[in-house]
């Protein structure tokens, strides 16, 4: 008789226990349970810049795989040419340019500059990427080669001249790191290659550290900026470093970039190592970038 | 001693039914769909983690909002970047009730018609929603899937004037979860 009360004591308890069970409190606990294992997933840190240009120089973006994306871009004249030139807005170079992504992690990209009439082409890879969670990475790491033909006539066509001094070329490695939703930065340290310089002493090569980052103001407006910062021993004489400030609005597939540079040139051996303008004197041209993206393959 | 064998017994029996109460899923389907003349957008989540309550009808839903896969890789970072806020509102969750779950009879084979209503939370916003769905029993696994509206509005989820063309203002939500018992 005393072991069925036990019996019927220890059954009411396993009972009681049994209704907490079917409690919602238990049934959320499983359900974070469950998505604690979710957690451990590596998460790749995405749109740290808006489009894969900061201002002039490339931005740790790549565009995604199978979309291409035409990029025109103009720069107009000096700001100090004053009111006959329109503030510069009269005289104006332009580059047209179409990238595209092959895989996540490469992305190829062709332009033609009005600026010395020069054709560009590049790549982009991502060597690391910024993650956190099961993998963890600070920094995303892209490495990106370019290649220049300049194909404005030879100044003096009655010696010999070679096609290939009409080639520049620069590499390039960005390491950039989303510090938090609204504010990115990146390290650029560039090196410029000329097969032609104008003087006998002049530097073939040239070597530049960059930097850029920038600071969402809205949702979908930033603020950005950029500075190629040329190594005194190795550059042209008579340039610059060229430091680029401007605004990313953008407007679902759109992108437009306006800003203020001293810089002319939109490749990188123009900007980088053929910066004229300073800013102190008002050498400062408006321009804009006009990005508009288009999926033509699968993404995944 | 035959006592003793009792309520081990009785402790197996319970604790049995018990698991068999919870159903779980950790590859619920949640699609949504957008629809406006411009534009239809649409995206998928395989990854939704569901738990339910056959005893008592409660459920919940729970899903990472970076799993929503689109067709274009733009939308998707602009889903996640400006109109989800991903980085700042992670999950998204449910958590209600069967309200009349006691017309489904899980030991029979068919498809029942139920009424879910409970608390969804997404870009922080937690609203009550009472949406029907259908709990379907085969064998030993359930099939629960609904399709329901909601209004961005609610959710406080902006969306600006140059693309008021392109997004609806009610996105069409879709789950399908397939349960398996524990």
């Amino acid at each position: 008789m005393k072991s069925l009360k036990i019996y019927c004591l220890i059954f009411s308890l396993l009972s009681f226990c049994h209704v907490g069970a079917q409690d919602t409190t238990d049934l959320m606990k499983m359900l974070e349970m469950e998505m604690e294992s979710t957690k451990e997933m590596t998460r790749y840190t995405t749109a740290t810049f808006k489009t894969t240009r900061l201002v002039n120089g490339q931005s740790v973006e790549n565009v995604a795989k199978g979309v291409m994306d035409v990029k025109i871009s103009h720069r107009f004249g000096n700001l100090n040419d004053g009111g006959y030139e329109l503030f510069g807005l009269d005289k104006a170079t332009m580059r047209m340019g179409i990238d595209y992504g092959i895989t996540r992690y490469l992305m190829v990209g062709i332009g033609r500059s009005t600026f010395q009439k020069t054709y560009d082409a590049f790549f982009k890879v991502k060597i690391l990427r910024q993650s956190a969670g099961q993998k963890k990475m600070p920094i995303t790491l892209c490495y990106v080669p370019t290649i220049a033909y300049k194909t404005l006539k030879f100044e003096d066509p009655t010696i010999e001249n070679y096609n290939s001094s009409r080639l520049s070329f620069s590499h390039q490695l960005i390491i950039g790191r989303k510090f938090s939703e609204s504010t990115s930065l990146q390290l650029m340290p560039t090196f410029v290659h000329q097969n032609l310089v104008t003087g006998a002493n002049d530097p073939n090569d040239i070597f530049a550290v960059g930097i850029g980052g920038r600071q969402k103001l809205t949702k979908r407006i930033s603020f950005n900026f950029e500075y190629y910062y040329l190594v005194p021993e190795y550059k042209l004489p008579g340039t610059t470093s060229s430091l680029s400030v401007g605004f990313d609005i953008e407007t679902g597939g759109h992108v437009f970039q306006l800003h203020f540079t001293n810089s002319q040139g939109m490749n990188e051996r123009s900007f980088i190592a053929d910066t004229k303008g300073k800013w102190e004197k008002g050498d400062i041209l408006f321009g804009f970038n006009i990005s508009r993206v288009f999926t033509i393959g699968k993404s995944h | 001693m035959k006592n003793l064998i009792l309520i081990f017994a009785t402790c197996i029996t319970l604790t049995s039914t018990a698991t068999a109460q919870s159903y779980i899923t950790k590859n619920g389907k949640i699609s949504f769909f957008s629809k406006t003349s411009m534009e239809n957008i649409d995206a998928v989540n395989n990854q939704a983690v569901s738990v339910l309550n056959t005893q008592t009808g409660d459920i919940a839903f729970s899903v990472l909002v970076t799993g929503f896969l689109f067709k274009k890789a733009l939308m998707q970072e602009h889903f996640n970047e400006n109109y989800m806020e991903s980085q700042k509102f992670p999950k998204s969750s449910f958590k209600g009730s069967i309200t009349d779950i006691t017309k489904v009879n899980f030991k029979k084979d068919g498809t029942y018609n139920v009424t879910v209503t409970g608390d969804l939370s997404l870009h922080g916003e937690t609203n009550k929603v009472t949406v029907p769905a259908t709990i379907q029993v085969k064998g030993k696994s359930i099939i629960g899937s609904t399709a329901f509206n909601v209004n961005v509005d609610d959710y406080k989820i902006t969306i600006p004037k140059v693309v008021e063309n392109n997004i609806s203002k009610t996105i069409a939500i879709t789950v399908e979860c397939s349960y398996e018992g524990r």
